[in-house]
């Protein structure tokens, strides 16, 4: 017992465990399968504003074109699901049955030699991090070993998207086009469109999402996580204590990358279909938008962050469609005006340091939250002038809203 | 001239910045122990030495080796694993990051990116951390985030950041800016014990200090060494009192 609060306190999982609590459990049981499913489909995205918490918020590196890596992940699993749902005898009426319909459409009578792989179920699992992951390899490696950083980064990955979104549309035999890869209809003859199987695959993404939070959070904790805030700000200091700076950055945004892609891929099992309206610049933008109204320095933040925005979007689609890019607009620039560090900065610098004062009020002893946001609490406690202070120092929280 | 048992050859270096030479064809030993100073007016091109040996700068043409090694097309990373520690004009240290954190980041272990996140901060650590912290009159302050820290501890603190790294060679510049009569006085004594068994370069203004510290001076004007030797003989050569300490 002792050294599981031990392992809580270390990694400060308190935040995750009530996350995992509310997704597992509360979630489960006071939504319908319906709007359930939804939330599975929001927490997709999580797992790119997660990756995003890494390369931008700890990284300091912007990318505006992770919609591709969820791409990349998502294709290549909905390759796999299409070439089952294409089997002969459901697409005999086609010309040549056996490949999917849209290529039927497009007069193409072969299944193409890169597509053939997608039959196996674990290959197209290993794809679903392994392109992602490749070519966010490819891009990073260019660009961070050649010292591009910030703006110009933003900038090439906006390209990225862009480009990878007109392949796809252009290609329309190979990929779908426009219109994606649809009627996904069953995994290994497992149909995943039933309530029971949307209840499993629900499960599913929220384990994997905790996972990756886990992972990252390890990251975060050890010396890598250390070095990736150091060369945030002192970029030079980090290479001159003998540190090869371009490769923390590549490992990182590979990383990333790597979990956009299962994010993907759990998006297209959930939904039933994928499409180029996910990899473009519009959605690469909305996924930063997620993580920087959640808090770009917290990966639960970003998490609630994902979850608000979209209920948010859907709330205000339903009611107000052509509003709701407007708000969307006004609710980023508020948010980095207002509260740079998100609702995690918010919860932070605004509700924990409340609740305690409320805490030492009422005599009640204060628990020392992991590594919470010592200095502001501190700073309360002195001007109120009737708390006790803490005898040790507590080390600094590097940024507000890293811990929450 | 390639074989030397200097720790530090520079040799016959050139940079220049838009036909603007920087370093003008510039000869340069430093011996193993060795605790060198370098003067000079503004301009004359001391700090752009020092980048351009640990590489922040880019050489024109000439060598400088290290230990018999060559540096100029190495990369950054590699000449600091080599044993080369540089500490900048401003100090360079990690302001969010506890004074703990910021030596034991520098400890050189786990330097690639598995090595990093396979690092573990051993007893060995924190015995390490804990000496270089008293060395650097530190050891009361390590939870303390070093953004707090006052302009003097900062730069003490770049200096132990470098001092976890073992360099063989330092390269110190202007390390007693801001500081207090007190804290140079300390700083002093530190340069002096840790010069004892690596050598160390310093560029500073203060002439107190560098009488105190220096084993041999080097001035720099315009790129070139104009004298070299120890302080009293170059505070009398005619041409250093000409160009820096006449006027």
């Amino acid at each position: 017992m002792k050294a599981l609060q031990d392992l809580i306190k270390r990694y400060q999982l308190a935040s995750v465990l009530v996350l995992a609590l509310l997704l597992a459990v509360v979630l489960p049981l006071t939504l319908d399968i319906f709007r359930l499913n939804l939330v599975g489909k929001y927490l997709t995205y999580a797992f790119v504003a997660v990756g995003l918490v890494m390369v931008w918020g700890y990284g300091g590196v912007l990318s505006l074109g992770q919609g591709v890596f969820f791409g990349l992940g998502g294709y290549a699993m909905a390759m796999f699901l299409k070439l089952e749902a294409s089997d002969p005898i459901t697409t005999r009426i086609q010309s040549t049955p056996g490949i999917p319909d849209f290529m039927d459409w497009n007069q193409i009578t072969a299944l193409p030699a890169f597509w053939v792989p997608f039959r196996h179920l674990p290959f197209a699992l290993f794809a679903v991090v392994a392109l992602p992951t490749l070519l966010a390899w490819i891009v990073s490696f260019a660009m961070f070993k050649r010292r591009v950083g910030g703006v110009y980064f933003a900038i090439i990955t906006q390209a990225v998207a862009l480009i990878v979104t007109v392949l796809i549309i252009g290609q329309q035999g190979y990929t779908g086009g426009v219109n994606g890869m649809t009627d996904l209809k069953t995994l290994l003859g497992w149909d995943t469109r039933t309530d029971h199987a949307k209840y499993v695959l629900y499960y599913v993404c929220v384990a994997l999402l905790i996972g990756a939070i886990l992972l990252c959070r390890w990251i975060q904790t050890g010396k890598a996580g250390t070095l990736l805030l150091a060369m945030r700000d002192k970029e030079d200091r980090v290479r001159f204590s003998g540190y090869d700076v371009a490769n923390f950055r590549i490992f990182t945004f590979c990383l990333a990358a790597a979990l956009a892609g299962i994010g993907g891929a759990m998006f297209s099992l959930q939904v039933g279909f994928m499409s180029p309206s996910f990899v473009g610049i519009v959605p690469s933008v909305e996924m930063v938008i997620f993580a920087a109204v959640g808090g770009r320095m917290s990966l639960v933040g970003a998490v609630y962050g994902t979850l608000l925005v979209n209920a948010g979007k859907t709330f205000f689609s339903e009611s107000f469609p052509d509003l709701w890019l407007f708000l969307m607009a006004a609710l980023f620039i508020g948010v980095t005006m207002a509260f740079p560090m998100g609702l995690a900065g918010v919860w932070e610098s605004q509700v924990l340091p409340r609740w305690k004062r409320w805490r030492v009020g009422r005599g009640l002893p204060v628990a020392p939250a992991p590594g919470s946001a010592a200095t502001p609490l501190a700073q309360l406690e002195a001007s109120s002038g009737s708390a006790p202070m803490k005898d040790k120092p507590t080390p600094p929280s590097a940024i507000s809203g890293q811990h929450a | 001239m390639s074989n030397t048992d200097f720790a530090l050859a520079v040799e016959d270096l050139t940079v220049s910045f838009d036909g603007f030479k920087a370093i003008d064809a510039l000869t340069l030993y430093i011996d193993r122990n060795e605790l060198r100073v370098i003067i000079g007016p503004n301009g004359a091109g001391k700090t752009t030495l020092l980048d351009l040996i640990c590489g922040k700068t880019k050489a024109g043409s000439g060598s400088i080796k290290f230990k018999n090694t060559e540096l100029t097309r190495m990369a950054e990373f590699k000449r600091v694993r080599l044993g080369i520690g540089r500490k900048f004009q401003t100090p360079s240290i990690y302001e969010n990051l506890s004074v703990f954190q910021n030596l034991e980041v520098s400890f050189p272990k786990g330097r690639s990116v598995m090595g990093a996140l396979g690092f573990k901060c051993t007893d060995e650590v924190r015995a390490r951390v804990q000496a270089v912290a008293e060395d650097i009159f530190l050891a009361d302050r390590l939870e303390l985030e070093a953004g707090l820290l006052s302009h003097g501890q900062k730069q003490w603190l770049e200096i132990g950041m470098l001092l976890m790294q073992e360099p063989e060679l330092l390269l110190l510049d202007e390390p007693i800016a801001g500081m207090s009569a007190r804290e140079r006085e300390l700083t002093a004594d530190l340069l002096e014990r840790i010069c004892r068994n690596r050598s160390v370069i310093v560029i500073e203004h203060d002439m107190e200090f560098v009488k105190r510290i220096a084993h041999k001076v080097t001035v720099m004007h315009q790129g070139k060494i104009l004298a070299e030797g120890p302080m009293e003989k170059v505070q009398a050569d005619p041409k250093v009192i000409a160009v820096y300490l006449g006027h």
